[in-house]
């Protein structure tokens, strides 16, 4: 029974979208109160309609019940109670639901959170966020319904969730990764709601920025989430292979960080209007564009969902509406729209603008070359994969030009900045971080190299260049500690999240330079040495998991006379679909991860292996982790503060009102 | 209308629209796991029981028959085995690859356990298991009289995969019966 109910929430949920889509939209025009303030409560309803419909999937796997197609496809009567719930979200059909639920969890929050804005803008955000709900919706009930029955002949077992995916990395993964994608349709549509209005001031980029920095903050998470566990589950020590469907969210990502600097400057200095709303409309249709790339299965990739061309034309057809739509109203209505505020090269602006060229060109060139194969493949080319030495060679030098660039941005002044005050900030810094890129690779490996030293300067650079800044901004005649307490939130923020971005990329340099490889056949009780490290085999066994059999190595590491660890890599067989998948062995550290994966078996109790010693490859993620962190600080600044609180009593007013409907 | 710089972004999407649109016709993997329907590839590969003769395409020429890919060192074959034996004495043909295994330990395998296949060849590279589009063992494809591949099974076939296998084999045979003269 449970999952026709979840079948029936879901086809009132697309009625309540449907109507959230057209009342508010119509009655912001038509001047009807009543009609546009009936989003708020709509929008609760959907949320409502949308979980019920996601736990009743949820309890469907938990309770085995294979008469359901989606469950049978994708779990197993022996998988543990937790993957069954990540199951939920293991493939297509429950992916997007999971996409819908977040998609009315925006919605809400919008609807909570919008209290100072006016009434107009609320109801037309909130409409514009329901029409691309209910084309999620329509895609969802038409074309992938989770709910599907095999009657009346149940499967007797399932079989079983794709072992990659059984994994915790996976259960955070998704949801993360949908909290940015989905969040993205916040600023679309604020943009579009700018665009029907013809204005958009300092209050609406002041909010926009809000829930910007929200979604980019989860979709940070959400990748970096995913590179780490391509990491340990993939087995090849790989930590980003530029996959398609990495690029899909990575595009996104990119195009929201430029959305998030362009913002800046139109909240506070009211320039690069109309350059703003095109971020905004681009960042979500990149995001809607991953969607179609995993799922129409144009291109391939090691993220293959199981592809259907019917959804690939109804994810097309709503990308030409979505998009195509947009981007006319852009064309039409940011004809009137002024800009303001000129600026000097010298000034924040200019850097600003500095960063979003890079980032888009670093966008496009992505864009390009995760596109190229198909559209090769479309004019004759023939078949064409384009690799990481592309990707690579154009990506690595724009960011190693922009993180230079970044520190600066985050000290200068708007509008202008006198050079005789930005010398003396820059010149110590500068000294300092050339040195340290000069003496640290003979230090760390004892020999000069061009790339180290690059990457550990920027490094150097940024961090103080950055630290500098918070000195002198934090001197204050009530005494340093007070002085750090009066920098606002915004600031810590922005100043956090730089400091992520120089960690990654030190992180990302240094593994991609020292990282210290070798394959090897060994048997029980052989040794294999790399980088200083002895990698002693000690032992070979089976252990027997929940729905797998594995073999399992034990692995001594020492250095020198000193166990550093015990690492217990493991090559799996799940049993219900007979997959083999490796599970590497990691000893993480600050500095290096060990990393062990088992090949194969080479007979005689022989095993091909292969070992890994990766230096700072954790700066990488700890980078985007600090990146996040920054930006929650940023939405932390007390000037959405101060008016949430000022607003707590209407706040309690409105649902009395809306209670007593 | 002065500023038409404004519709270059639109212009950029209607194009990308346009190849997406084409790619959508395409089929971009091309995986051979995409067999089904298609004749099972050529090959030539030694044959396990009978050494020194080699086995080819032509072993599903006029019989509807199951491909089971298997190897000694993959545990749930051995929990498969006992079934396609059952199986086997139901009058089911079935054909066995052997995949990246030694013919010595496979040959044992075979006496110790029973024989249910009507041949095996063998894959000692996996060479031909990348043509077939073998995930790993076991695998099972059903295979009709002119040597298509109609349906592939990965993991273990037992009695509740064969009951979803069953109705496309029974139709199978009973086209393959009206085409014998």
């Amino acid at each position: 029974m449970n999952p026709e109910i979840g079948h029936f929430a879901l086809i009132l949920g697309f009625a309540l979208a449907l109507c959230q889509a057209v009342l508010p939209m119509v009655g912001s025009y038509t001047g009807n109160r009543p009609w546009m303030a009936v989003a708020r409560p709509l929008a609760l309803g959907q949320l409502l309609l949308a979980l019920v419909s996601f736990v009743a999937l949820t309890l469907a796997f938990l309770a085995d019940d294979f008469s359901v197609l989606y469950v049978a496809n994708n779990s197993n009567s022996l998988l543990p109670w937790y993957y069954k719930i990540s199951a939920v979200w293991g493939a297509h059909e429950g992916s997007l639901l999971l996409w819908v639920l977040i998609q009315a969890g925006w919605i809400a929050a919008v609807a909570a959170w919008s209290r100072s804005l006016p009434l107009t803008l609320v109801a037309r955000v909130l409409s514009v966020m329901s029409m691309v709900a209910v084309g999620f919706y329509l895609f969802l009930l038409f074309t992938s319904n989770p709910f599907e029955r095999m009657l009346p002949f149940p499967a007797a077992e399932g079989a079983d969730l794709n072992p990659l995916l059984q994994d915790f990395g996976l259960i955070v993964h998704p949801p993360l990764l949908y909290m940015g994608y989905v969040g993205l349709s916040v600023p679309f549509a604020f943009a579009i709601a700018a665009l029907l209005a013809g204005r958009l001031d300092a209050a609406w980029a002041r909010w926009t920025r809000l829930w910007t920095n929200a979604a980019w903050a989860f979709l940070t998470l959400g990748i970096a989430l995913g590179s780490w566990w391509a990491y340990y589950e993939l087995g090849w020590g790989g930590w980003w292979f530029w996959d398609p469907v990495e690029n899909a969210s990575f595009m996104p990502w990119l195009v929201a960080t430029a959305l998030v600097h362009s913002l800046a400057v139109t909240e506070k200095r009211g320039a690069f209007r109309s350059w703003t709303l095109l971020l905004a409309i681009f960042a979500f249709s990149l995001s809607l564009l991953g969607a179609f790339l995993v799922r129409s299965g144009v291109l391939t990739s090691v993220h293959a969902f199981a592809t259907d061309p019917a959804r690939g034309v109804f994810i097309l057809a709503f990308l030409a509406l979505v998009v195509g739509g947009s981007l006319l109203l852009f064309a039409i209505r940011a004809q009137s729209l002024p800009n303001q505020g000129g600026f000097e090269w010298l000034s924040r602006e200019a850097f600003m603008l500095i960063n979003n060229i890079l980032l888009v060109i670093a966008t496009a060139i992505i864009l390009l070359g995760t596109l190229y194969p198909l559209v090769a493949d479309v004019l004759g080319w023939g078949k064409i994969s384009v690799g990481p030495p592309y990707f690579n060679l154009f990506f690595v030098p724009l960011m190693l030009l922009l993180a230079p660039l970044m520190a600066v941005g985050g000290i200068l002044r708007w509008k202008r900045t006198e050079w005789s005050w930005l010398r003396p900030a820059l010149v110590l810094p500068l000294l300092i971080s050339v040195v340290a890129g000069l003496v640290f690779p003979w230090l760390y490996a004892g020999a000069f190299h061009a790339g180290t030293a690059i990457t550990v300067a920027v490094f150097v650079w940024v961090v103080v260049v950055l630290v500098r800044d918070i000195w002198r901004k934090s001197a204050y005649s009530g005494g340093r500690v007070r002085g750090l307490r009066r920098l606002t939130g915004s600031y810590y923020g922005m100043q956090l999240a730089h400091l992520g971005v120089a960690c990654a990329i030190l992180g990302a340099g240094m593994v991609s330079i020292y990282t210290a490889e070798k394959d090897a056949r060994v048997e029980e009780g052989g040794r294999v040495e790399d980088a200083g490290y002895h990698f002693e085999f000690a032992d070979f066994s089976v252990v027997q998991g929940p729905n797998y059999v594995a073999d399992q190595a034990e692995v001594r590491v020492w250095r020198g006379e000193r166990l550093v660890a015990t690492l217990y890599p493991q090559k799996r067989r799940y049993l219900a679909s007979g997959q083999l998948m490796t599970e590497a062995g990691i000893g993480g550290g600050l500095f290096r991860d060990l990393y062990v994966s088992l090949g194969e078996p080479l007979g005689d109790g022989a095993w091909a292996v292969r070992v890994h010693v990766k230096p700072f490859v954790r700066w990488i993620w700890l980078g985007a982790l600090l990146m996040a962190a920054g930006g929650g600080l940023a939405m932390a600044d007390r000037r959405y503060r101060a008016r949430r609180t000022a607003l707590a009593g209407s706040t309690i007013d409105n649902a009395v009102v809306t209670g007593s409907h | 209308m002065k500023n038409l710089k404004l519709f270059i972004p639109l212009l950029i999407f209607v194009v990308l629209g346009l190849f997406l649109l084409w790619g959508l016709g395409k089929d971009p993997s091309d995986m051979p796991s995409a067999l089904i329907d298609r004749s099972v590839p050529e090959f030539s590969l030694p044959d396990l029981q009978n050494p020194g003769m080699t086995l080819d395409q032509t072993l599903f020429q006029g019989q509807v028959t199951l491909l089971n890919v298997w190897g000694t060192w993959c545990p749930p074959c051995r929990v498969e085995h006992p079934f396609l034996v059952a199986l086997e004495k139901q009058g089911v043909a079935i054909v066995g690859m052997n995949y990246k295994d030694m013919p010595e330990a496979a040959r044992e395998w075979l006496a110790d356990k029973g024989d249910p296949y009507r041949a095996t060849f063998e894959d000692r590279e996996g060479r031909y298991g990348i043509n077939l589009g073998v995930f790993g063992a076991p695998e099972t494809y059903l295979v009709d009289h002119r040597g298509k591949i109609h349906y592939k099974h990965v993991g273990i076939v037992d009695e509740a995969v064969w009951q979803q296998i069953e109705p496309l084999y029974n139709k199978l045979v009973a086209a393959s019966e009206e085409d014998r003269p």
